[in-house]
Order: structure tokens, then sequence, then C-alpha cells
């Protein structure tokens, strides 16, 4: 094994493979009537759906940090350093899942399983974060990216003692403080993630572009700043309605229209956008990093409407929410790691017929995508209404009364399940063909 | 402007210890917040929440919109009826529609009841209790 960064690939592609299928039984639970027991109840499906999604996504950004990283010093050290990572990595996953089989629960909301997985996951990253300044170093000027990479790490391994503050009985005596923590993990946690996978994006447009200096520039690091400042205070959008210290509510509902600028400045940037999709649309990972920014926009404005606290008192716990997290997570993250993943397998399409199989696939999945969180939007706005109070009816009967939209998002996760698990198990099997990795950083 | 930028170790350090700073705050708010709670009856509290995690109540229940969304948001279930401590006790053993039934021990349920009291008394998750404003955000003063 000597390539770790392709081997946590694979990992990724598989854990993304698994979280489709584990939503895909999931979201059959919302039709049936009769409890289900065991690993194929909801108790179970739905933090094995959230937790192969969640960790997928931070295996491929790990992995794909490796592959950047491994070849910039060879030393016994670094060498270690990878195996221990690795090793740490692939207890904690193991623990994860026989975790969830065994209906050992205990954790939080997305982080179920019993605790003590928690350990080396945390050390793995304190591992991974040596590693990563052992290869990179101090001497030279870093590129953005790296920055990206950098607070990415750091936070998450931050955000992550955080996460587990709870064992300590101080912060769950006091019921709000302890939701109030609870919520800026989540939020943060999510940050520091996308700032790994974000990074990897623009190392990947800087690559495709050959233009090196944009990594460098002074409005890159502005934009970036933005993105960490974000990180940091505007998780508090989450919990308007808990009755916490109202100053936090009012951070982050500041913080939060900060995002204005970013989606203005990309419809600034839309002309040359356009011009430059058309130039590369060829061209398998740029097509996919083209996807995730278009998703960026849609997800950004959707993100800064739920962030005014007038609305999000009535978006806040509906569909409309899910909605949002699944479309970053599928719209953008995981466009960005198909994208990645095709530029560092770099498959070959043996005939045409494949290239443009892939081509109709890759617009089957924007397409049911957008369907797939318009259903979403439907459920959400349907229990918006019923929350406000403009349907007088029981819990029971207004889920009931949302059956079509709830069979629209059953019949579009089936679709997006198959043709976005259609290019992972494609660069699943092409990640196998020998010296795919070897080339120039 | 945009020199500010020239210099992103420092930026990231000023930004950074702003964060440390709030995260400590937030840490210490329960110091300065008085409980009506004796010290038993929090430590109850505290073992009702892990009963909630070990069962993993939250994958279906939300608590302040929070949490799952197959089932009912559980902020003020307590006090939803005059015998509600009954009707929960009901529910959780024998479960409801695809709700299956917990085989949950009597100290367990107890602290889950006190857990769930503790939650009820906190404040209401029902939007319609809130006021939106003008500055697009809300109170809970119904004008």
């Amino acid at each position: 094994m000597r390539n770790i960064g392709i081997w946590l690939i694979r990992i990724a592609l598989l854990l993304l493979l698994a979280g489709l299928f584990f939503g895909h039984l999931a979201s059959e639970s919302y039709r049936i009537t009769e409890p289900k027991s065991g690993v194929m109840g909801f108790l179970s499906l739905r933090p094995l759906h959230v937790s192969s999604a969640y960790l997928g996504i931070i295996t491929a950004g790990l992995g794909f940090l490796t592959l950047i990283i491994q070849k910039k010093r060879t030393s016994r050290f670094g060498t270690f350093l990878q195996y221990l990572h690795f090793t740490l990595w692939i207890i904690a996953l193991t623990g994860i899942f026989y975790s969830y089989f065994t209906g050992d629960f205990g954790g939080r909301e997305y982080w179920e399983f019993n605790p003590v997985w928690a350990l080396p996951i945390f050390i793995s990253f304190i591992v991974f974060l040596v590693f990563y300044i052992h290869q990179i170093g101090f001497k030279v000027k870093w590129p953005v990216y790296y920055w990206m990479w950098l607070t990415g790490l750091v936070f998450f391994i931050f955000t992550f003692i955080e996460n587990y503050l709870w064992i300590s009985p101080y912060f769950r005596e006091h019921f709000i403080a302890d939701m109030t923590i609870q919520w800026k993990v989540n939020g943060s946690l999510v940050g520091a993630i996308n700032q790994i996978i974000y990074g990897v994006a623009f190392y990947l447009m800087e690559k495709i572009s050959g233009d090196e200096k944009s990594s460098y520039q002074k409005l890159s690091f502005a934009m970036y700043f933005l993105g960490i400042f974000n990180l940091m205070f505007n998780w508090g959008h989450h919990i308007y309605l808990l009755p916490t210290e109202k100053f936090i509510h009012y951070i982050a509902y500041a913080v939060s229209m900060t995002e204005w600028i970013i989606l203005i400045r990309i419809f600034y940037k839309w002309s040359k956008q356009i011009k430059e999709n058309k130039q590369f649309y060829y061209f398998f990972p740029y097509r996919f990093l083209m996807a995730a920014d278009y998703w960026v926009t849609i997800n950004l404005s959707l993100a800064l409407f739920m962030s005014i606290p007038a609305i999000n008192l009535f978006t806040h716990g509906t569909h409309i929410t899910v909605a949002h997290a699944m479309g970053t997570t599928i719209g953008i993250n995981t466009m960005i790691i198909i994208a990645a993943a095709f530029y560092f397998i770099k498959p070959t399409f043996n005939n045409s017929k494949w290239k443009q199989f892939g081509t109709i696939t890759f617009w089957v999945v924007q397409g049911t995508l957008f369907f797939f969180l318009s259903s979403l939007i439907g459920m959400g706005i349907h229990r918006a209404l019923w929350q406000a109070g403009l349907a007088n009816e029981s819990f029971n009967k207004m889920s009931s009364s949302s059956g079509n939209w709830v069979l629209l998002f059953i019949i579009f996760g089936t679709i997006l399940f198959l043709s976005m698990g259609t290019f992972i198990v494609y660069l699943f099997v092409k990640s196998w063909k020998k010296n795919k990795f070897d080339f120039p950083y | 402007m945009l020199n500010l930028f020239a210099h992103p170790k420092h930026i990231f350090f000023v930004l950074f210890v702003c964060f440390i700073a709030f995260s400590v705050w937030i840490y210490t708010i329960p110091l300065f917040s008085p409980s009506q709670y004796s010290e038993k009856e929090l430590h109850l509290v505290a073992e009702g929440r892990l009963v909630w995690q070990k069962y993993n109540c939250h994958t279906c229940h939300q608590l302040y919109g929070l949490g799952g969304y197959l089932g009912p948001d559980l902020t003020n279930v307590y006090s939803r009826s005059g015998n509600n401590e009954h009707y929960i006790r009901g529910i959780v053993k024998s479960g409801v529609k695809q709700m299956p039934a917990f085989e949950i021990s009597e100290d367990e349920m107890k602290v889950l009841l006190l857990f769930l009291k503790n939650v009820d008394q906190s404040g209401t998750s029902n939007p319609q209790d809130y006021q939106p404003e003008i500055l697009g955000t809300f109170s809970l003063e119904k004008k």
C-alpha cells in the first residue's frame, strides 16, 4: 500500500455510495406506517445515511490532500505519520459502523455512534495536522488553498473537542447552553470540512486554468477570510428559536448577511464564468466544478433567506432546512469530490459512447437533484404553513397530507442514487488501473 | 482596504483569538444563569439527556426545531395536556405508527421525563408564540 491517498479516496467513494444507499432506504420510512426495528429501522438508517455521507466527504477531503502533499517531501517521519493516520481512521470507521449495526448508540445528532470511537478520529486529525505542516512547511509563501486546508484541520480539531463537551455533566445539566454549544459545533464543523473541500476546488481550478496568480491575490484572501469569519460566527442562525443570549442571535444575523458579498461577487463574475464554462465544458473535472458553482449560487440564496430570523422562524425545523443541507452536501461537496476524483484518477473513456453516456448521466444528476431539492422544499412549505397555524390539524394528519411531496422525494431520491452512484462506481473501478496517480504536482 | 489581507497570518491570529473568546463566553453562560432546580435534580436532568441520546430520540423528534423530521417537535410535549406523564410513558412503551416500542427501564423513564420537563420549562418552540419584527428579527412578546 504505497499510496495512502488513493486508498482514502477509494474508501470515500464507497462511503458516499453507502450514504446514497442508506439514504434511499431511510426515505422509504416516510411512507411506511409500521415500525421497523434493528438495522432496517429508521433509528439506525438515518445515522447510517448521515454518517456515511459525512465521513465520505471528510475522507475524500483528506484523501485529496494526501495525494497533493505526500510528494512534497519524502521522509520516514512523513510516511510514518501517513500510515498512523490511515490506521487510526480505519479503526474509527470500523468502530462507527460496528456501533451502528449493533445498535450501540449514545452520541449526538450526526455522531450517534458510541462516543469511544470519537477518540481515534480526534487523534487521527492531530496526526494529519502534524503530517500537513511537516509536508508543507513555512518556508515558501502559501497560496490561499494552503490556508484553507490549515483552517479546516485546525478548526475541525477544536470543534471536535467541543462536540464532546456534553460528556461533562456541567454542560448537560444546562440544556440551553448545551444546545447552543451543540449547534455551534454542527455549524462550525461543516464550515471546517467545507474549507478543506473548497480548498481542493480552488487547487483544481488553478491547475485546470493554469492561472497560479489568483491563489496569491489579496481578493482571494479577502474571500477566504470572509469564509472563516462566517465559519466562526454565523452558526447562530441554527438556534434563533432557542432562548439563549440574544447577543448570539444578533451576531449570527449580522455575520450571515455578509454572505451577500459572496453572492454579489458571483453575479459580478457571471459573464466571465459563462465564457469559461463553454471553454472547458468537455473536461469532466471542470464540468463537475462548474455544477458545484451553480449549486453554490442556489444554496447561498436559500441560506441568505433562511438566515433572516423572521423567515427562519417559519422555515426552521422543516424540510427546507434539509433541502439546504442536501444542496450543500450533494450539490457542492459531492460535485467537487467527483470533479477531483475525475482529475486525479484520470479515467480514459475507451469509446465515445461512454463519453456520451457520461454526459447524459451528468445532466440527469443535475436535473434530478434540482427536483429532489424542490420536493423537499415543497414538504417544508407544507410543514411551515402548518407551524404558522394556517392548517388546523394534528401532526399526523399534516404528515399524511404531504404524501405527494413525499412520493416525489422518494422517486427523485432513487434516480439520484442510481445516477450519482453510476459515477461513483465508475470512478472506483477506474481507480484500480495502474500508474494513474503518477502525475507532476 | 485589500492591503489588509497581505498579512494572512495576522488576520488569522486575530480572528482565532476572537473566536476563542466568544467560545469561552458561551461555555460560562450557565455560571451566570440561576437554575430553579436543586443540584440533585440537575444531575438527574443530565442523566435524562443521556437516555434521550441512548435511544436516539433526536433521529425522529426535534427540540426547538433541532433534530429529525419524522415525528413531532417535543419541546413542550411535557405540558401539552394535564396528564402528560402517563401519555408520554404510554407512547414510549407501546410505540405509535413508525415509532417502535422501547424497552426502557423505570429509572430511565423517570430521568427522561425530568429532562423533558426541564426542556419544557425553558421556553416555547411554537412559532405562533413569536412576533416577527420590521428589522427581520422576532420577539416573544405578541403585540
